[in-house]
């Protein structure tokens, strides 16, 4: 569902370019907004959130879809956690769909997917493990890296139960926001991948932004 | 066709684990029709390597799992392999019932009132399972649920199919490497029945056939090749 943001980027508390293969890790406060824009369109924001809280309480792709009911993402959707308690709720997004069943790139995967060749590539993963490792404060390893959100990929179901990559639905400035229901680590990895036709072979840059509660 | 020279009968709403050893087979039947089995694959030797079913259902472009299909870990390898299916559909991507869900649409009876007979979840059954080799909930992932079809609509909506159920429905998985397997038998999330569903499963255990050339799972997809690849590398030395 295609809805419009009413926040002015003027005045966010917090505005920070994500360039390709880098990760974003920030705590999103219980009420804040947080916006991810796909600045050139079609780029993935491979997503993960933690309860800031207790770390060891993260984002659940399987709770999140079963208990709306659609495998898909976008406004009205309520993220939850691995309790199955709501962390965010998506409040606006002008995408309109987004995946959360692709998962993210590793090195390990690529060989699969591509080439045996491929496994000195940049991937989702390799960041991911970076972000937990170098902020080991949060206590979080690689049992804390779940299945995450691709924020900004369109990745169909047929009736027959097939998995299709579709061009992308986004494009230039199209953005996704949620409101924290909880106080949330967001952990973005912009993917760094090089394989996949879905962002034309170029990964582009993304933007993150936070209101605070009630702006 | 694969030698089975051990059977057991789980009852619904049960959990169990089991180290499976690399060239075994392990077969499910859905005794009554309707029955779940939850499902999760770790490598003993590195329990950090774990089913992933992202992983699992993009390399082979599919939402379902049916025959020819791989189970995937993170790690780019193969657990094992959907060599028989006469069910078509089982899901991996709905997760568990916890003890809140079961309590709000069956009762949630408890152990004091109906001893064995009380409605355990699959989400405290894989905990169980889980803690006997030193994970956690951290450590859980999406899991399959054989047996259980969820299809979509175009929007998206999930649906499931209680008509895909059938008596004697047949699964077997040819492990391709050592895996650890942790199952329970506890009801698919979804599923609407007006009880709780307590469906009998049994499992039977063997040998499996050597995987040949014309291998249907090794050729079902040109990333089934790799990952047989990559399973290769993890084994070399290993050959006696």
């Amino acid at each position: 569902m295609l809805k419009e943001s009413l926040l002015d980027p003027a005045r966010a508390s917090f505005r920070k370019i994500v360039p390709a293969g880098e990760y974003l890790l920030h705590v999103v406060k219980d009420g804040e907004t947080v916006r991810i824009v796909d600045v050139e369109g079609n780029q993935a924001a491979d997503t993960l959130f933690f309860n800031a809280d207790d770390p060891h309480e993260r984002y659940s792709a399987m709770d999140t879809i079963r208990e709306q009911g659609n495998v898909y993402l976008s406004v009205g959707t309520t993220i939850r956690s691995d309790l199955c308690r709501p962390m965010l709720k998506i409040t606006a997004d002008t995408v309109g769909r987004h995946d959360t069943l692709g998962g993210a790139c590793a090195s390990e995967a690529n060989t699969v997917r591509y080439a045996l060749e491929k496994k000195s590539m940049h991937s989702c993963r390799d960041t991911y493990l970076l972000a937990v490792t170098e902020n080991e404060g949060l206590g979080l390893t690689k049992r804390d890296i779940g299945h995450n959100i691709n924020f900004f990929m369109n990745v169909p179901i047929t009736p027959d139960g097939g998995l299709t990559f579709a061009d992308g639905v986004s494009g230039p400035g199209k953005y996704v926001e949620m409101e924290a229901l909880m106080n949330v680590i967001v952990l973005i990895s912009n993917c760094p991948q090089l394989n996949n036709p879905c962002n034309a072979y170029n990964p582009t840059p993304l933007e993150v932004l936070i209101w605070n509660k009630g702006t | 066709m694969s030698e089975f020279t051990y059977k057991d009968t789980l009852p619904g709403g049960k959990h169990w684990s089991l180290v499976m050893r690399r060239r075994t087979a392990l077969k499910l039947v859905d005794v009554e029709g309707g029955a779940n089995v939850g499902m999760l694959f770790y490598n003993p030797a590195n329990l950090l390597e774990r089913y992933n079913a992202p992983d699992t259902l993009k390399c082979q472009h599919t939402f379902k799992l049916t025959r020819g299909h791989c189970l995937y870990s993170d790690m780019g390898r193969i657990f094992c392999s959907i060599i028989e299916d006469t069910s078509g559909w089982h899901d991996t991507v709905c997760g568990n019932t916890t003890k809140a869900m079961v309590t709000a649409r069956w009762g949630g009876e408890s152990f004091q009132a109906h001893r064995n007979d009380w409605q355990q979840n699959g989400h405290d059954s894989f905990l169980i399972e889980a803690g006997k080799y030193g994970l956690g909930r951290r450590d859980l992932a999406a899991s399959v649920n054989w047996f259980s079809k969820v299809g979509t609509a175009e929007d998206g909506r999930m649906f499931f199919d209680a008509s895909a159920a059938r008596a004697g429905a047949t699964v077997v998985l040819r492990f391709e490497m050592d895996t650890l397997v942790l199952l329970h038998t506890c009801p698919h999330p979804l599923d609407p029945s007006p009880t709780y569903p307590r469906k009998p499963v049994t499992y039977e255990i063997g040998v499996a056939d050597p995987v040949g050339a014309g291998d249907f799972c090794l050729n079902s997809a040109p990333e089934n090749g790799r990952g047989f690849e990559n399973n290769r590398l993890f084994h070399i030395g290993c050959e006696h």
